[in-house]
This record gives C-alpha cells, structure tokens and sequence, in this order.
C-alpha cells in the first residue's frame, strides 16, 4: 500500500470538547500506519455560519482549503460538517470558474490562492475507501463477536448526496462495514439516517432532544448495547445529552457512545481507558465486561 | 400547529401583497435557482425530520411562500430557523430543487434584514475573535498537554477577519435594530 499522509483538519468541536475522539484516531491511525499531519493554521471550516452569510461560509472553507494545498496534502477531518463543508466548497470552486475568481479575489487580501489540488475525505471514509476495510480487518486482534450495536453516521456523512457522494443515504453501508470489520454485530433500527438535531439545539432545545430521543429509543428496542458515532457534535447529543434527555422524557437509556475509532482501538487491542472511553458521560462499564 | 398559525394559513392571500422580485432574488443565489420547480408533492415536508415533530415548520411551505413572493412572511417567519440543515429534502426532492439550500438562502436575506438568531451571533464573533467557533477554555489547552495532544496553532485571527470584512460578516452580526423589511 502507498503511505497514506493526510493533512489532519481538527475543526472546532473536537479540540473544545470531543477531545476522546481526537486521542482515540491518532492512536488508531498511528497504529495502521496512516500519518496525520497537524495542520499549522486553520480557521472555522465555515458550516456553522452558513446560515447567516454564505460568502462567508465559502471564504472560511476556502482558505482551509488553499492552507492544505500549500502543505499538498489531501485533508481528512473526523467532524462530518468539516468534511461535507470542505468537500462541497472544493468542489465549487474547482467547477465554478466564475465562483473560483470572486473566492480568489478576496484570498489574494491574505496572499493566497485557491488552485483546486486536493481532495477532501472524511477520517471514515479514509478509512473504508483509502486504506480498506479488509485492510483493516487485518488489525483486528480482539474481535468484538459479544458487542451489538447500532450506528448514527450523521447527517452529513450522507447528505446531500451531490456532494457527500460515497455513500447511499437512504440505506448507508459503508458505516456497517466498518463496524462489522472490527467483528461487533450490527443493529438496524428504524429511521437509523435521521438527523440528531444538534444545528438546532440553541434555536428550540425541545425539537433537537426530542430527535435524539426518538433515535435512542429506536435502538434500543432492537437491543442495541452501544451507538456508535462518527460526528463530534452528534456525539455531544448522545452522550452529553443523553441524561438530560432520560429526565425529559421519562426513559432509562443508558446507552453508552463510542466514537468508530475507540471502537476499532478496542479491536486492535487498546485498552478502553487508552482510548477515553472513560471519559464521556455515559459509562460504558457494563459494555466493556462483555468484551472482557 | 398553533390556532394563530393555522387561521394565517387560510387567509386569502392578495396580490397586492406579493412581491414578485423576491423569488427572483431567491433564484439568483446559489442554491436557490429551481425554486420555481417546485410542485408541491410535499416529499420534502415528509422526509423532514423536524416537520415530524412540529406542524410549525414545513419546508414546503416556505419554498411556496418565497415562490409567491411572501417575503415578509416568509423572512421574519421564526419556524426558518428550525431546519437541521440534514438535507433530507434535498436528497428526495424528485424535481432536484435543493430545499435546504433554497432556505439557507431566505436565511441569509433575513440575515441581511438584520434577523439573526443569537447563537449565530455568537459563532460568528467567536471566529471573528479566535478563528473557530468556540472559544476552547485555557483548561482544555492545559489537558491537551495532559493527553500528550499537540497544541493548537496560534491562528491567524487577521487573514480571517480581512476575508470576513470583505463578504460584510461582522456587521450581519452587530446588535442592531431590525430594518423595515
């Protein structure tokens, strides 16, 4: 296989609060021989104020973009909105001449240049397509057969699929693959692509909660032990929400969350407290003496 | 839905009341062009994830209104605000009309009518003053060493906030009073 080196986009949510996911994939990475290059400036991938102003939007995620270009590294982030940001907006402006001009007329303010070099992956997607899911199988020295669990790949792991492009999002497989790379066993659930609602916790707490709660509900009655994430921000609804949402609603979940690369680290042989399991919200004790 | 809300919903709606420019405003934004596409089937309004869970938003219903020319209804509608971005109407909307995008562009013309929601605000002042969207707290720098991370970069606050002076960022977020739209 050819070295895989990537410039390693960490976003905003991993570093303010998701930290356990940023440990766990360097360790896994690390290990399957995938090298991560921090990058040595960044901004805001530019998603979370789309909303307000799209210019500035594009202007964010375009000089991540021409930041990556100079380093000439493909970029790979663990965030799902990193990835369909930059990945959209790379694309933009590689097919939009008149788009690339009036992005690169203000870059030019901050000596830069969008030339349109790279690509744009998701940390998931590098790992199912890049290196490969047999690949990976070859690392699995504790396989996780006692381990069932259900997905929630996010929204924008899937959608829109113009440019997300890897996957089917109505009846995703290549979360699944991953997961049953590592030997857990994969639980379906009804509405398993639907969103979390974390984009509009701070518009309407209720709504936001109310989906996740729909979800947790949803896997648990097909008798998922665990939700496995590939999102910092659906993470912090699952499991940082997760008691707020029992006492909302009335219900005992319990369902623990684990980050796609603590649970690949526990099938490499990592230990849980290597990884960080220990420290998000929901203990994931009663998970972990299955596996031994 | 609301008594209030549905009693707007059978109002007549009268012309004079409409303004034309508006769905060509919407249409000339990325994102924005099919509006006129749409033909109600409503695979939108029933893949929404949120429209499950309260009849006050329905995408539908604001690409019919900007599509009418309901712009002040349309515009300092409070339900706007509810879409996850998922992008499920997008995916499914047989005639290719990006839903999600077309309310992310009435979104930003309310931005421009000075109709943000707080936490937009702060986002935005968080890059404008550090380069991410939240303000990591000095203890998660600390811990980072801690957990043998690597620090972060020292960012460069000024490329950012020269690029977001030129698309007219900070003054969409300043605290100001509402235009007349």
């Amino acid at each position: 296989m050819t070295a895989l080196r990537y410039a390693f986009f960490l976003g905003c949510t991993i570093p303010y609060r998701v930290t356990s996911y940023e440990v766990s994939a360097r360790k896994v990475a690390a290990k399957l021989g995938i090298e991560l290059v921090d990058m040595k400036d960044f901004n805001c991938c530019g998603l979370p104020i789309d909303p307000v102003s799209h210019d500035s939007m594009l202007v964010l995620a375009a000089r991540n973009l021409c930041l990556a270009e100079q380093q000439n590294l493909n970029i790979t982030t663990l965030c799902t909105g990193c990835a369909i940001t930059l990945r959209k907006v790379n694309r933009m402006l590689k097919e939009n001449k008149e788009l690339r001009e009036k992005i690169n007329k203000h870059l030019k303010e901050v000596g830069l240049e969008f030339k349109g070099t790279i690509e744009v992956k998701h940390f998931a997607h590098v790992l199912a397509e890049d290196y490969g899911t047999e690949n990976i199988k070859q690392h699995v020295k504790k396989p996780l057969a006692q381990l069932h669990v259900s997905e929630h790949a996010g929204c924008h792991f899937l959608r829109p699929i113009e440019y997300a492009g890897f996957d089917h999002p109505e009846d995703p497989t290549l979360l699944k693959g991953l997961i049953e790379a590592t030997g857990a066993r994969y639980f379906d659930y009804m509405d398993k692509t639907n969103c979390c609602g974390f984009t509009v916790i701070a518009i309407d707490d209720k709504i936001s909660l109310h989906l996740t709660e729909s979800k947790l509900s949803n896997m648990q009655d097909v008798g998922a032990q665990a939700v496995v994430t590939v999102c910092p921000s659906c993470f912090l609804m699952f499991d940082v929400q997760q008691p707020r949402i029992e006492r909302a609603f009335g219900k005992t979940f319990n369902m623990p969350v684990v980050h796609y690369t603590q649970l690949l680290g526990l099938a490499m042989g990592m230990s849980a407290h290597e990884l960080e399991l220990d420290t998000h919200r929901v203990a994931a004790v009663d998970l972990l003496s299955k596996i031994g | 839905m609301s008594t209030e809300a549905s009693t707007q919903l059978k109002e007549a709606i009268h012309s004079s009341r409409l303004d034309r420019n508006f769905p060509k405003e919407v249409m000339k934004s990325h994102g924005g062009e099919k509006l006129f596409l749409c033909y109600l089937c409503g695979s939108c309004a029933g893949g929404c994830p949120v429209g499950r869970l309260t009849t006050d938003y329905n995408p539908r219903q604001i690409v019919r209104m900007a599509a009418l020319g309901l712009k002040d209804k349309v515009l300092k509608s409070n339900t706007l605000w509810l879409c996850t971005a998922c992008f499920t109407c997008t995916d499914r909307c047989p005639q290719g009309l990006e839903v999600a995008s077309v309310i992310r562009v009435i979104r930003n013309m309310a931005a421009e009518q000075g109709i943000v929601p707080q936490v937009f605000k702060e986002l935005g002042s968080n890059i404008l003053e550090t380069g991410l969207a939240y303000k990591i707290p000095d203890l998660r720098l600390k811990k980072r060493e801690e957990q043998k991370l690597p620090a972060l970069p020292v960012f460069d606050t000024k490329a950012v906030d020269t690029l977001l002076e030129a698309t007219g960022f900070p003054k969409l977020i300043k605290e100001q009073t509402k235009k007349e739209i």
